[in-house]
């Protein structure tokens, strides 16, 4: 059997499969970041917790409500989105014309409330949710038994990653939104509904911190400390890629997954840590990061 | 003229009130109290004379902590050559990190501190010698001067000689030359550039202080409750030093001095009473003060002392 | 209304001196108020251990002593979230012993913060019974026999037990997922040691960090190793994850996964059909016999949850030094704490429990084996016992003890 570095080939490929599935979190959140960053100069700091409530909305209607999961799958990210534009219209608009940074303090503090209160009517050790029967079983690839769920997320998300990149970069409506991005004042008077469109930005950017939420309630435990942990590493993936690009942070989220992935392997201490050397290196040598300007 | 005055006689106040509080109040806490306003100050030079927010500045804290409890426990050091060698540490990761971060402005800025603060403390909770979650414990407070400092008195007033002196020097760099160069970097930073500073040597400095003075609070907390832990250098501690700078006014004096004593006697009352909901409650505060009471307690009472006096504010 | 005031006056003269002069014939009770602390984390990751249940058994554990007993002085108790943080945790316990009369802690989760509090309780010359925290230096390295015991479980215990009983039925080969610090690197020791020292093999082990969210990369690397077994040495929501991304890659159809800190709170959050066949070791089960039995439904009826071994322990704890306290009239440490020693405990939780002169309270541990969902006659009904550890083979043997007391002793 051929091997690297005494791993066989098959079990390395493997591994970079499930690189991929966590690849497509990182992408399907930093995605999310950077479509609110370019509409509301805002750094969501609550998108970690929007990401967990988006698991826990699909666990409620589970158990309140008899739901399964591909009704959830459409719910539970409208009803994150629909609290994400009750937060802009209530909170956040407030801030626009102040310093950014009151933006990244707010959405913290939005963070702190959210989780805390998950916690107190859960617990923390969190709530079981079972993978949808349509998707439980494992393909054989060949090289390994890729669990179909595992799969199933690589694809959704991609899937969503590629129209989210469709919509902005092609048609009339992500014409209008990078208009309203890069001058506002001139897009409004140009008839178009800025503040709607600011609203309906941050709605879908939740969204679809909100569906990866759903993706990942049946592959990891659903509770209220589950998006805190991500979201600092998300932040990494953001300054790597530079949030000026919709292509530049899903190519980034993918990467870095697969990276850490292959960490897991020859060096599984330092898998936590990878994605912030790599930053570290990226700004010493890109500051602006791998695909972003410098304004 | 007026104001000036106004601020002696507040130092003044302040300084009697620190002399005769342990005799009122658990000296224990006040130096609690003591060290997170210190923290919280170096922290305001950095946010509030400077304009840059550091999320990982609980890195500082932790760190500087970790090097002072190893220093007086296994090096056997003398405490106050312990919290030097601490604080130093400190000041050395502040220039390690400053650097890499600086090169960032605004929001990705304070992406950069949380995320190399993230790493670091990662590297903590695998390293031996901290102990890991267990903590770095049973560090002895040693003598000074002959005097055993185990005896809460005595480490009380070497604690407050530490913060007063500390916080003379932030008031020193605020007022100085240099602190002018800081406040218009913060204000206007192109402006800054084109007239000639080399601002991202500027903007380090104040880093590699802020730091230093964080670790210093740091080093002294640790001295004060024989430990060190992991929640000094956690990303939860980042975000309270915010709030404390935030809740009592960024840019002031008084300021994180005021929203230290507030969050860190919040914490400690809240601990019996409301249990699991204390998060939630620093989080409404949190978008309190962002909504509505940006100025903090201390910038709101000089606003509304300015208004009540009829002179103009700015 | 002046009568009153000065009837109130009167009895508040009076009733200090007869209950002192009561409490004099006895023997001493500061305050007459024996006053006990439960400082647990009511909110972070270990508040589903301990937490509110361990308040909620402390309060059970006076309110029976109080009907069966009818003791002269008062208890009283009080409790707080330390937030697991040591500093607030210590700030805490400083202001109970000097300003409240807290005679005595318990739970006190988090190694860290127990640490911390066990220092202060040494100083103040008080008594720790920990029920919550997990690391050996309690009892090792910070012992402090004196005052501090620790009631309910360690890392050794835990590790030791499955590393031994597993390895005798024949699962021989091991592979170990650690999480990368203190905690994990201490069980993954002791259960290399067990292992070993049984005859097995530890083929393989992978450290990952903390908190880690995906584990299925870890799994596949112990699938790929072929071991017997699978020991968790990780906790919360790791062991969680690990287990649920366990069944997910198929690995439970060959392997045999072990837990070495779970307990039955774990088990319900990931449901019997995700955890059927683990094995681990438990200090308590409360559906092992009519007596745990008639205990923890009490319990279940006042938390909605069965208790697991932390709050079933901090009743034990508390209920046993209170009984200490009735037996000698005095609530003065050092006399307390003789008492405790030399009185064996026989409660549900224990049978022949015994204090050791390092601190450490040995009582049988229970190996357990998860149920199939079918097996399964009512909720909570989680375990099949495989095997009864006894005290003196779960815990670490007083020879091996770091102890400095115990070490000076054994050096006159």
């Amino acid at each position: 059997m051929t091997e690297i570095f005494g791993v066989p080939i098959q079990a390395l490929a493997g591994q970079l499969m499930l690189g991929l599935v966590n690849g497509s979190f990182y992408a399907m959140l930093s995605l999310g970041l950077a479509v609110i960053f370019g509409m509301l100069n805002i750094i969501n700091f609550a998108h970690g917790a929007l990401y967990m409530m988006g698991a826990i909305f699909t666990w409620m209607f589970m158990e309140y409500l008899g739901i399964g999961y591909w009704w959830s799958l459409v719910l539970a990210p409208i009803s994150v989105g629909l609290i994400g534009i009750a937060i802009e219209r209530l909170l956040l608009q407030w801030l626009y014309k102040l310093d950014h940074l009151y933006g990244l303090l707010l959405t913290f503090g939005l963070a702190l409330i959210l989780e805390g209160f998950f916690r107190h009517l859960y617990g923390v050790a969190g709530q079981p949710y079972s993978i949808p029967d349509e998707l439980s079983g494992a393909i054989n690839l060949g090289f390994m038994f890729l669990p179909k769920y595992r799969a199933w997320i690589i694809v959704a998300s991609l899937t969503v990653c590629l129209v989210t990149w469709y919509v902005i970069e092609k048609t009339r409506l992500g014409a209008y939104l990078r208009a309203a991005t890069e001058n506002p004042a001139l897009t409004q008077a140009f008839g178009i509904n800025v503040p709607l469109m600011v609203m309906l930005t941050y709605g879908f950017g939740v969204g679809l911190a909100g569906l990866a939420g759903v993706l990942a309630a049946p592959a990891t435990q659903v509770g209220p400390l589950m998006g805190s942990n991500l979201i600092i590493t998300v932040f990494a993936v953001v300054v790597i890629g530079g949030m000026g690009s919709i292509l530049g942070s899903i190519l980034t989220g993918l990467g870095l997954g697969l990276i850490e992935g292959l960490t897991k392997v020859f060096y599984p201490e330092a898998s936590a840590t990878v994605v912030f050397i790599i930053m570290a290196i990226v700004l010493m040598f890109r500051p602006a990061g791998l695909f972003g300007r410098e304004k | 003229m007026n104001s000036n005055r106004s601020v002696q006689i507040a130092y003044a106040i302040g300084l009697v009130l620190l002399l005769i509080a342990p005799s009122l109040i658990y000296p224990v806490l006040i130096m609690k109290v003591l060290c997170f306003a210190l923290f919280a100050c170096a922290f305001n030079l950095l946010l509030g004379y400077t304009g840059l927010l550091s999320f990982g500045h609980a890195v500082f804290l932790g760190s500087a902590a970790y090097i002072t409890g190893h220093a007086l426990k296994v090096w056997e050091l003398p405490t106050l050559l312990g919290i030097l060698v601490g604080t130093a540490g400190a000041a050395g990761l502040g220039w390690v990190i400053g650097s890499l971060a600086i090169r960032r402005q605004g929001i990705y800025f304070a992406m950069v501190t949380l995320a190399l603060s993230q790493m670091v403390y990662f590297f903590f909770l695998q390293a031996s010698f901290t102990g890991g979650e267990d903590g770095l414990q049973g560090v002895p407070r040693g003598t000074l001067f002959g005097l055993d400092l185990a005896d809460d008195t005595n480490l009380y007033y070497l604690v407050v000689a530490i913060f007063v002196g500390a916080f003379w020097l932030i008031q020193r760099t605020i007022h100085s030359p240099f602190g002018q160069i800081l406040k218009a970097i913060r204000e206007n930073e192109p402006r800054a550039i084109s007239l000639g500073y080399d601002v991202a040597k500027y903007k380090l400095l104040a880093f590699v202080l802020s730091a230093g003075l964080a670790g210093l609070a740091g080093a002294t907390k640790t001295v004060v409750f024989k430990f060190a832990t992991l929640t000094d250098a956690h990303w939860h501690t980042s975000g309270e030093v915010v709030l404390m700078t935030l809740l009592g006014g960024m840019g002031t004096v008084f300021g994180p001095v005021v929203g230290a004593t507030v969050i860190v006697s919040l914490q400690n009352e809240l601990a019996d009473k409301v249990g699991s909901l204390v998060t939630v409650i620093m989080g409404v505060i949190f978008v309190v003060c962002v909504l509505a009471f940006r100025r903090g307690i201390v910038g709101e009472s000089i606003a509304l002392y300015k208004r009540m006096i009829g002179e103009k504010t700015r | 209304m002046k009568r009153k005031l000065l009837a109130l006056t009167l009895s508040a003269l009076l009733l200090p001196a007869a209950g002192s002069a009561l409490a004099q014939a006895k023997g001493k009770i500061s305050g007459d108020v024996v006053k006990i602390g439960v400082l647990t984390d009511m909110s972070g990751v270990y508040s589903d251990l301990g937490g509110q249940g361990s308040v909620v058994a402390a309060q059970m554990a006076i309110d029976d002593f109080k009907a069966k007993y009818k003791p002269t002085f008062k208890i009283e108790l009080v409790s707080a979230d330390h937030q697991n943080k040591a500093d607030v945790g210590s700030n805490k316990i400083r202001e109970w012993y000097d300003t409240q009369g807290v005679d005595m802690v318990t739970d006190v989760l988090n190694s860290a913060v127990a640490l911390a509090v066990a220092k202060v309780t040494t100083e103040k010359n008080k008594i720790m019974l920990n029920a919550g925290a997990a690391s050996t230096r309690i009892t090792n390295e910070d012992c402090a026999p004196n005052n501090v015991v620790h009631y309910v479980y360690d890392t050794y215990a835990l590790a030791n037990g499955p590393g031994k009983a597993v390895t005798k039925l024949g699962k021989d080969t091991w592979f170990l997922l650690t999480a990368d610090y203190a905690f994990g690197h201490s069980l993954e020791k002791d259960t290399t040691n067990a292992v070993i020292a049984n005859g097995g093999k530890v083929v393989g082990n992978v450290r990952h960090p903390l908190n880690a969210s995906d584990f299925s990369s870890f799994l596949l690397q112990a699938q790929a190793s072929k071991a017997k077994v699978v020991g968790l040495a990780n906790a919360g929501g790791d062991t969680i994850n690990s287990i649920k991304a366990a069944n997910e890659f198929g690995l439970t159809k060959n392997q045999t996964l072990v837990g070495l800190l779970t307990t039955v709170v774990d088990i319900h959050a990931l449901g019997l059909q995700t955890t059927q066949g683990m094995m681990f070791t438990e200090g308590f089960y409360w559906n092992l016999n009519p007596e745990t039995r008639e205990w923890s439904r009490r319990f279940f009826a006042k938390h909605k949850k069965m208790p697991n071994m932390l709050p079933a322990g901090a009743y034990s704890a508390v209920t046993h030094y209170l009984k200490a306290v009735q037996a000698t009239g005095t609530d003065d440490t050092a006399t307390v704490m003789k008492k405790m020693k030399d009185t064996p405990i026989n409660d549900f939780f224990a049978k022949n429990g015994k204090i050791r002169d390092d601190g450490r309270m040995v009582h049988d541990m229970l190996l357990v084996e998860v149920k199939k969902p079918s097996e399964s006659k009512e909720p909570w009904d989680y375990y099949n016992i495989k095997q009864v550890i006894p005290g003196d083979q779960a815990f670490q043997p007083m020879a091996a003890s770091r102890c400095p007391a115990v070490l000076a002793a054994k050096k006159k």
